[in-house]
């Protein structure tokens, strides 16, 4: 029987195990990372592991972005904490205050197709988009594979989603991803790898598949692998010069579903409050006033993102008693959006530009709501208290939809706010 | 073992667990004064140690936080029953050895009600109406680390790193 993408992948990465579906394996990582969340826990367990050196310095990462720039005392210490063992172990792989870390990392060319990369971070699946098997892990995990190089997984099964169409006006990944979400549920992907195929590969630019890697983490997803295209090889090849593989899966591969998406009847969506998979046309939709919008995170703060934003924002100003923040992902697109104008646009309509954070995604700063407050954010989760009191609201939305709500006050589609 | 149980239903998400407001420690002692403070403010005062978190589908679903499983151990939660859990939480459960196990009939069992948990032969008898349930049996290579206590003892052990050291 054939194989998957993810069981080649994986095959390549454990030494002679069998890569049934179901079955454990160790498999060794080509990358693992951590950030100032689980890295202070990860080192704190491998220190009592008591052994001194790292399987390999150079396929270590560790990115301080949720709580930085230092948001308190002790996440100050938290960051000196990896900063110190980076130094300790001469990481040549430490960031902070570059960016956030699923930005990050493709942007610096530290992914490439084919790898095996094991992220303490749910988000890690963002890096499928470039055809690596990338999945989510835990501090103990880390410090694991710190100390050994491997981590343990299970063969995942995989549902195979052929896209065909083009999105229409206005319509991004970011809509791709919540229609997927809303059709199989927040755990319709558990243990599962998605897959895409299809002739719509071709009118999805590389955002767009970030976009979607990064929230197939909500469908509890292991995995999201796009194949490896000419769109792809381009991305890759700005960034990186090396040589890599890439796979596709066998005709003959089991796949545990498959399922056809016509990009083309993707409409503009909005998840409600307090699920992922509880997205409603934007079209559909009463009138939802809202406190803040929130326009950045590993979902959706690529430098395309801001364009949109920019081009609805243009000569506008937001609502009075709203706040917009907007929060480019690294800062090499926070450098491009200067250079393009974007950021004069966005201070000219009154949002607040914040250096690269996770920030307000979680709850953390840069822009927490008060109880009974309603935000709008492309980000990833409006889980209860997600973005502050547990008594206020998140509505997740693409950069379009968010922009042009924070002219009107209250969510609306984007062709009410451009002429 | 036998405990209390609090019963929850499905998508018991990570930041209802441990919002991300305290993430900015690792303490477990301090982590478990916020335990699912932001879905059942009581938890954290009333909860007993060897009581029992039995929940619906998808339990522990959203961020990798191990400070979720870290939360809830530190309460004094023997084990979490659940009709399913998302992966990451299943995995961190399983690396710092917190007894989780997966039974289809959760949603049977009631809150505040006596559970009997036999971990070796995963098998949860609900001392309510004296019904058994078979849980899933997990992987020997899972048991495995379940038998060390965890992920970190198992590498330790098994990779010998004590001879690499020296």
């Amino acid at each position: 029987m054939g194989k998957t993408i993810a069981q080649k992948i994986i095959e390549q990465h454990c030494d002679g195990d069998k890569v049934d579906v179901g079955h454990i394996v160790k498999a060794r990582v080509d990358l693992v990372m951590g950030n100032d969340v689980s890295g202070p826990m990860a080192v704190d367990i491998f220190n009592k592991i008591n052994i001194n050196r790292l399987f390999d310095p150079e396929k270590v990462v560790l990115v301080a972005d949720h709580f930085v720039p230092n948001k308190d005392i002790k996440s100050a210490e938290q960051v000196k904490v990896i900063r110190d063992f980076a130094k300790k172990y001469k990481l040549p792989h430490y960031y902070e205050n570059e960016g956030i870390e699923h930005a990050l990392l493709p942007e610096r060319g530290l992914v490439l197709p084919g790898q095996l990369i094991a992220g303490a971070d749910s988000h890690t699946v963002t890096y499928g988009a470039l055809g690596a098997f990338a999945f989510g892990i835990g501090a103990t995990d880390l410090a694991a594979a710190f100390a050994t190089g491997w981590v343990w997984l299970k063969i995942p099964k995989t549902i195979k989603i052929v896209l065909s169409g083009f999105l229409q006006q206005w319509v991004s990944g970011k809509d791709v991803i919540l229609e997927i979400i809303k059709k199989i549920g927040v755990d319709g992907a558990t243990y599962k790898v998605l897959e895409f195929q299809g002739s719509g590969l071709s009118g999805l630019p590389m955002e767009s598949r970030f976009t979607i890697s990064n929230m197939a983490a909500e469908s509890g997803a292991k995995a999201a692998i796009f194949p490896v295209d000419e769109k792809t090889i381009a991305y890759i090849e700005k960034n990186n010069k090396q040589s890599y593989s890439y796979y596709t899966s066998d005709d003959d591969a089991e796949f545990t579903e498959t399922f056809e998406l016509d990009l083309g009847s993707v409409p503009l969506q909005v998840a409600f409050p307090h699920l992922p998979s509880n997205s409603r046309n934007v079209e559909e939709i009463e009138k939802i006033k809202i406190d803040q919008v929130v326009i950045g995170s590993c979902t959706n703060g690529w430098i395309e993102d801001l364009r949109v934003a920019g081009q609805i924002l243009k000569g506008k100003h937001i609502a009075s008693n709203l706040r917009l923040i907007i929060i480019p992902a690294t800062r090499e697109i926070y450098k491009q959006a200067l250079k393009e104008g974007l950021v004069e646009i966005f201070v000219e309509a009154g949002a607040i530009v914040s250096p690269p954070t996770c920030g307000p995604c979680l709850g953390g700063f840069m822009g927490i709501l008060a109880e009974g407050e309603r935000a709008l954010a492309t980000t990833n989760r409006n889980f209860i208290g997600r973005m502050g009191h547990n008594k206020s609201e998140v509505y997740l939305s693409n950069p379009a939809v968010a922009a042009a709500s924070a002219v009107k006050g209250y969510i609306v589609h984007p062709q009410e706010v451009v002429n | 073992m036998e405990g209390r149980v609090w019963k929850y239903k499905d998508n018991v998400d990570t930041d209802v667990i441990i919002p991300a407001r305290y993430l900015n420690t690792i303490d477990p002692e301090e982590l478990k004064l916020h335990c699912m403070e932001d879905l059942d403010p009581e938890f954290s005062n009333k909860v007993q140690p060897g009581d029992i978190i039995v929940a619906g589908n998808n339990f522990g679903c959203g961020s990798s936080r191990e400070h979720a499983p870290i939360a809830i151990k530190a309460s004094g939660i023997s084990c979490i029953v659940a009709k399913s859990f998302a992966r990451i939480f299943f995995r961190n459960a399983i690396n710092i050895g917190l007894p989780i196990l997966e039974i289809e009939e959760a949603d049977q069992i009631k809150h505040g009600g006596l559970l009997q948990v036999d971990l070796a032969k995963g098998i949860v008898t609900n001392l309510a109406n004296g019904k058994k349930y078979q849980a899933i049996i997990m992987p020997p290579f899972l048991q495995d680390i379940f038998r060390q206590k965890g992920l970190i003892e198992y590498v330790r052990k098994s990779e010998k790193i004590m001879q690499l050291n020296s």
